[in-house]
C-alpha cells in the first residue's frame, strides 16, 4: 500500500512541468556547482602566482621540460599503442583459432589491474628490486623516462585494443569484399578501404590512449626515478608546497590538453588517408598468407612480452609473501597491513559513494543530453561541457579542486575527495547512460505515454528496464576507475586510499618490503577483478541495453 | 564454352547444420543473362558468392572460362559483383569509387579516367562524378555499384538483388536498362532475384531454387508453360490447386476431385489410383454466368471480386467447397457480380498434374 502511494506521488509529481523543471535544473546547477566550475576556476584563482616561476630560471626550465615530457610521451605512446594494437584486434576479431578468445580475455588485463599495482608490476620485471630480481637479470630499464614509456604504454594498450575490436565488429565486411571483387589483394582491402571507414574510431582510440597518458599520475611516480613529466612536476611541487609551479604547469597541462582535443576533434574527420595510390605488386606480397602469420605472431609477442607478463609479474612477490607466511599478519591487520585495509576501506567507501552520486545526479543530466527535452542547443552545450573534466589531467584536476574548495574550510577532507572523485567519473557515466537512453526508440516513451503512463511511470517501465545493463555497467565501471585514481586524490587531500598508500610504499615513504607491496598489490587486483567480473556477468549476452 | 560451370557444389554453416548449398550443378552459357530465383534463405546468394570467390564450396568445383576457380581468391577471379546493398565506399565520390578497380589493377592514368569517363556516361552520372554515396538516391547508387563492377573490364557480372533496394517504379526503370546495358556490352550476367516478375522480364535462362536445390531450368516461357516441379509452378505466376484421384488413365486422364467431380487432363503419366494435385492458372479458366454444360466444368458462385486494373480477379466457391481464383481481361466478356451462380471451365491441354508431395501440400508449397 505505502508502496503504490509513494509511486503515485512521485506520479503525480511528475506530471508537473515545474517538478521536471527544478530536477533538470538542479542536476544542471550541481554539474556547474560541483563538476565543471571548480577544477577550471580553483587554477584561475591562484594566476598571481604563476609567476613566482618566471623569477627561477632553472625552475622555468624545468616546468617546460615536464610539460613538454608529457606531450611527448603521450604522443609516441598513443602512436604506439595504435600500430601494435590494431594488428593484434584484427587477429582477435578475423582469426579462425580458439586460442583468440583467450588471448581477447587476455588483452583486458592491463585494463583491469589497478595502474599502481602495474606501475610496481612493471617496475619489478624491467628493474628488479634489491630483494627481487628482474626475470633479465639485472636491471634492463631504470627507473626514468623509458620506463615511463613502457608503463603508459602498456597501460593504454588494452583500451586502444578493445575500441579497435568493437570498431572492426561493427564493420560491414561487405566494403572489403566489394574491394576484392574489383581485384584488390587483401592488404591494399584493408588500407584503401577499412582503414579510412575505420578512422573514427582510430581518432577515438588515440585520443583515450592520449588522455590516459597525459592523466596518469601513481604508477608513474613509481616508474620515474629522477625524471619528471607534467603530474610528477605537480607532485613534487605540491609535496615542497610550491603553489605558483603547481598551479602554472596544472594550468597549461589543461590548456594544452584542451586544445590537442579540440584540434584533434575538428580536424580529425577532415583528415584524407592516402587511398588513391595502390602498390599492386607490392601489396600482393604483403597479402600473402607468411606474411599475415608473421604479423600476427609480432604482434602476440609484443603483447605477451611488453604487455602481458610485465603487468602479471607483480604475483611472483605476492606468492612469496603468502609463501614466507606473511598472509597472517594481512588478516590480523599487523604492521603495515592495518594502514592497508584502512585505505582499502576507504578507497571502497569513496568508490561507492562516488557511484551512488553519480547515478542520482548524473541520470537526469544523461536523459536532459539524450531527450533534447529544453531544445537543442542546450543539451548539445551540455553534451560537449560533460566531457571537460575528461581532458583534464587529474592531478591538475585535484589541484586545481583543492584550491578552489579551500575557500570553503568547513568541508572535511573527505569532502574534498568525494568531489574530485565525483568529477572525474561523471563523465563516464553521462556518457554511457545518455548513448543507451538515446538507442531507445522515443516512440516507445510515446506509446506509453498515449497509453495514459506519467513521466515518472515511463521512466520506471521503460527507460529504466532498457537501461538497466547499461546504468550497472556503468556503476561498475564508475567504481573501479574511482578505486583507481591516485592523481587527484594525491592533490586533494592528505588521505589515504590504497593506491596512494602503495605509491608511498613503493617510495619508502612508508616501509613496506617488496613482498608486502606485491601482496598489496595483488590484494588490490583481486577486488578489482571481483568488481569487473561482476560487470562482465550483468553485460554478457544481455542484448543492446 | 560455357562461361560458368558449377559442379556438384555443396555449402554448409553452423558446424554442418545448415545446408545452404546442396549439391547444385549448373551451367551458365556465354553472354546469357541467368538468374537465379527462389525465395529468401533458398541458398541463390551463398551460390552467387561461391561463384565470386567471397565464399569456399565444401564440395564440388566451380569453373569459370573453362579453368576451375576453387582455390582461386576473388580478386584474381575478375568478375564484376553488384552487392545488394551496393557497399559503394563512404569515404570516396563516386568518381573515386568507379575508378577503384582500375587503379588496383594498376592501369596507367589515362586509361584509368577514359574507363572512368565511359562508365559514368553510360550509366549517365558523369555530372555527379564529386558526389559521395550518402548524397546519391537509391537508384544512382546502384547505377554507380553497377559502373564500378563494369570499369574493371570483366566479362562476367554477378548481382545480387541489385534492385532489391528501390522502389518499384525505379526497380522497373532500372531493370530493364540493366539488361540493355548487360546485352549492348555483351556480357555475361548471373542475377539474383526473389522476384519472379523481375527474373520474367528480364533473363534468357532462369534456375528456381528452394533449400539449396535447383529445382528447375529453363526459359522464362519454359517455367510458366511447363512447370515440373509443384513448387515452380506455384513460385512462376499465379496458380489453383486442386487436390483428387486418378480415376482412369486412357486417351485422357481422368481425375476425381474432392466431392466427385470429374475432369480431364491431356497429361497421362500418372498412374490409376495415385493421389494427385491439379494446377490450373488463373487465366486460363473461362467463366459464364449459370449453369452450362462445358467440357470440364465446375459450378459453383462468385464469393469475392477484385478489379486489377487490366484483369479482375473473381474468388470462385465451387460445389466442393474448394475455392479458386480466375481471372479475366477486364475488357473482354461480360462482368460478373457478388453471389452469382457461374460455371468456370479449362481445356484438358492447359492444366498440370503433379504427384501429391510426400510432406503435404503446403509445406510444399512454402516460401520459407
Amino acid at each position: 500500500m505505502t508502496g503504490f502511494n509513494i509511486t503515485k506521488i512521485l506520479d503525480t509529481l511528475s506530471s508537473k512541468p515545474v517538478v521536471r523543471y527544478m530536477i533538470y535544473s538542479s542536476s544542471t546547477i550541481f554539474f556547474f556547482a560541483f563538476i565543471l566550475i571548480p577544477p577550471i576556476l580553483g587554477i584561475l584563482l591562484k594566476w598571481n602566482l604563476m609567476g613566482q616561476v618566471f623569477e627561477d630560471p632553472s625552475l622555468t626550465s624545468k616546468a617546460i621540460s615536464a610539460i613538454s615530457a608529457s606531450f611527448l610521451i603521450a604522443i609516441l605512446v598513443s602512436v604506439v599503442d595504435i600500430v601494435a594494437g590494431l594488428p593484434m584486434a584484427w587477429l582477435i576479431v578475423r582469426g579462425r583459432t580458439r586460442l583468440l578468445s583467450i588471448i581477447d580475455t587476455l588483452a583486458d588485463i592491463p585494463f583491469i589491474v589497478p595502474t599502481v599495482t602495474l606501475g610496481y608490476s612493471l617496475k619489478l620485471f624491467w628493474s628488479g628490486t634489491e630483494e627481487i630480481t628482474s626475470p633479465f637479470g639485472s636491471s634492463l630499464v631504470s627507473p626514468g623516462w623509458l620506463l615511463v614509456i613502457l608503463l603508459h604504454f602498456t597501460f593504454s594498450y588494452p583500451v586502444v585494443v578493445r575500441v579497435l575490436v568493437g570498431a572492426l565488429q561493427d564493420y560491414k565486411y561487405v566494403y572489403e569484399e566489394a574491394s576484392r571483387t574489383l581485384g584488390a589483394a587483401s592488404f591494399t582491402a584493408a588500407r584503401t578501404v577499412t582503414l579510412p571507414i575505420l578512422k573514427p574510431s582510430l581518432i577515438a582510440s588515440f585520443i583515450l590512449a592520449f588522455a590516459r597518458s597525459l592523466s596518469e599520475t601513481g604508477a608513474t611516480v613509481m616508474v620515474a626515478g629522477t625524471f619528471e613529466n607534467g603530474p610528477i612536476f605537480i607532485n613534487n611541487a605540491r609535496a615542497a608546497g610550491q603553489e605558483g609551479p603547481m598551479v602554472l604547469v596544472s594550468l597549461i597541462l589543461i590548456l594544452i590538453s584542451a586544445t590537442i582535443f579540440a584540434t584533434i576533434r575538428i580536424l580529425g574527420p577532415k583528415l584524407r588517408m592516402p587511398v588513391k595510390r595502390i602498390w599492386p605488386n607490392t601489396e600482393r606480397v604483403l597479402s600473402k598468407t607468411g606474411i599475415a602469420t608473421a604479423r600476427n605472431s609480432i604482434s602476440t609477442a609484443i603483447f605477451l612480452i611488453l604487455v602481458l607478463i610485465p603487468s602479471l609479474f607483480v604475483a611472483f612477490p605476492a606468492v612469496s609473501a603468502i609463501a614466507s607466511g606473511t598472509l597472517n599478519d594481512v588478516f590480523i591487520g599487523a604492521g603495515v597491513w592495518q594502514g592497508y585495509w584502512q585505505s582499502l576501506g576507504l578507497s571502497y567507501f569513496i568508490g561507492a559513494t562516488v557511484t551512488f552520486l553519480n547515478v542520482v545526479v548524473g541520470l537526469p543530466m544523461a536523459i536532459l543530453i539524450a531527450r533534447k527535452r529544453v531544445g537543442r542547443v542546450l543539451p548539445a552545450i551540455l553534451d560537449s561541457l560533460v566531457n571537460v573534466p575528461l581532458i583534464i589531467p587529474s592531478i591538475a584536476l585535484g589541484a586545481s579542486m583543492r584550491i578552489f574548495w579551500g575557500n570553503f574550510p568547513f568541508i572535511p577532507e573527505i569532502g574534498l575527495l568525494i568531489f574530485a572523485h565525483l568529477s572525474i567519473t561523471y563523465p563516464y557515466f553521462v556518457r554511457a547512460m545518455a548513448a543507451a537512453i538515446e538507442r531507445i526508440d522515443i516512440d516507445l516513451e510515446n506509446a506509453s505515454r498515449i497509453l495514459g503512463a506519467r513521466p515518472f511511470t515511463v521512466f520506471r517501465t521503460i527507460i529504466l528496464p532498457m537501461t538497466k545493463y547499461s546504468l550497472f555497467a556503468g556503476a561498475v565501471m564508475m567504481l573501479a576507475r574511482s578505486i583507481d585514481e591516485t592523481g587527484a586524490t594525491l592533490a586533494v587531500t592528505t588521505l589515504k586510499t590504497a593506491p596512494v598508500l602503495l605509491v608511498d610504499w613503493v617510495k619508502g615513504n612508508v616501509l613496506a618490503t617488496p613482498l608486502e607491496i606485491g601482496l598489496g598489490c595483488a590484494f588490490l587486483i583481486i577486488f578489482s577483478f571481483i568488481v569487473l567480473l561482476v560487470l562482465r556477468l550483468i553485460v554478457r549476452g544481455k542484448g543492446r541495453y | 564454352m560455357p562461361e560458368i560451370k558449377v559442379v556438384n557444389v555443396s555449402k554448409r554453416f553452423g558446424g554442418g547444420k545448415i545446408v545452404a548449398v546442396d549439391n547444385v550443378s549448373l551451367q551458365i552459357r556465354d553472354k546469357e543473362y541467368f538468374s537465379l530465383l527462389g525465395p529468401s534463405g533458398c541458398g541463390k546468394t551463398t551460390l552467387l558468392r561461391l561463384i565470386a570467390g567471397l565464399l569456399q564450396p565444401d564440395e564440388g568445383e566451380i569453373y569459370i572460362e573453362g579453368k576451375i576457380v576453387n582455390n582461386v581468391p576473388p580478386e584474381d577471379r575478375d568478375v564484376g559483383f553488384v552487392f545488394q546493398t551496393y557497399a559503394l565506399f563512404p569515404h570516396m565520390n563516386t568518381w573515386d569509387n568507379v575508378t577503384y578497380g582500375p587503379r588496383v589493377k594498376a592501369w596507367n592514368e589515362e586509361k584509368s579516367e577514359r574507363i572512368g569517363r565511359e562508365m559514368l556516361e553510360m550509366v549517365r552520372l558523369y555530372e555527379r562524378a564529386d558526389a559521395f554515396p550518402h548524397e546519391l538516391s537509391g537508384g544512382m547508387m546502384q547505377r554507380v555499384a553497377l559502373s564500378r563492377a563494369l570499369a574493371t573490364g570483366s566479362k562476367l557480372l554477378l548481382l545480387d538483388e541489385p534492385l532489391g533496394a528501390l522502389d518499384a517504379k525505379i526497380r522497373l526503370e532500372l531493370r530493364n536498362e540493366l539488361r540493355r546495358l548487360v546485352k549492348d556490352l555483351e556480357l555475361t550476367a548471373m542475377h539474383v532475384t526473389h522476384d519472379q516478375g523481375e527474373a520474367m522480364a528480364i533473363s534468357d535462362r532462369i534456375a528456381v531454387m528452394r533449400k539449396g536445390k535447383i529445382l528447375q531450368v529453363g526459359t522464362p516461357q519454359e517455367l510458366y508453360m511447363n512447370p515440373q516441379h509443384i513448387f515452380v509452378a506455384n513460385f512462376i505466376g499465379e496458380s489453383n490447386f486442386l487436390e483428387g484421384h486418378v480415376e482412369e488413365v486412357e486417351k485422357e486422364t481422368t481425375i476425381e476431385l474432392r466431392g466427385e467431380i470429374f475432369v480431364n487432363v491431356s497429361d497421362r503419366t500418372k498412374k490409376k489410383g495415385e493421389r494427385v494435385v491439379l494446377m490450373i492458372r488463373p487465366e486460363t479458366f473461362a467463366i459464364e454466368r449459370g449453369r452450362k454444360k462445358k467440357i470440364n466444368a465446375l459450378y459453383g458462385r462468385v464469393e469475392r471480386l477484385r478489379f486489377e486494373g487490366t484483369n479482375i480477379r473473381y474468388e470462385v466457391r465451387l460445389e466442393n467447397e474448394d475455392r479458386i481464383e480466375v481471372s479475366r481481361p477486364t475488357l473482354v466478356g461480360e462482368w460478373f457480380n457478388m453471389n452469382d451462380e457461374v460455371t468456370v471451365s479449362f481445356s484438358p491441354d492447359k492444366s498440370y498434374v503433379f504427384t501429391y508431395p510426400s510432406k503435404g501440400l503446403r509445406e510444399e508449397l512454402a516460401v520459407e
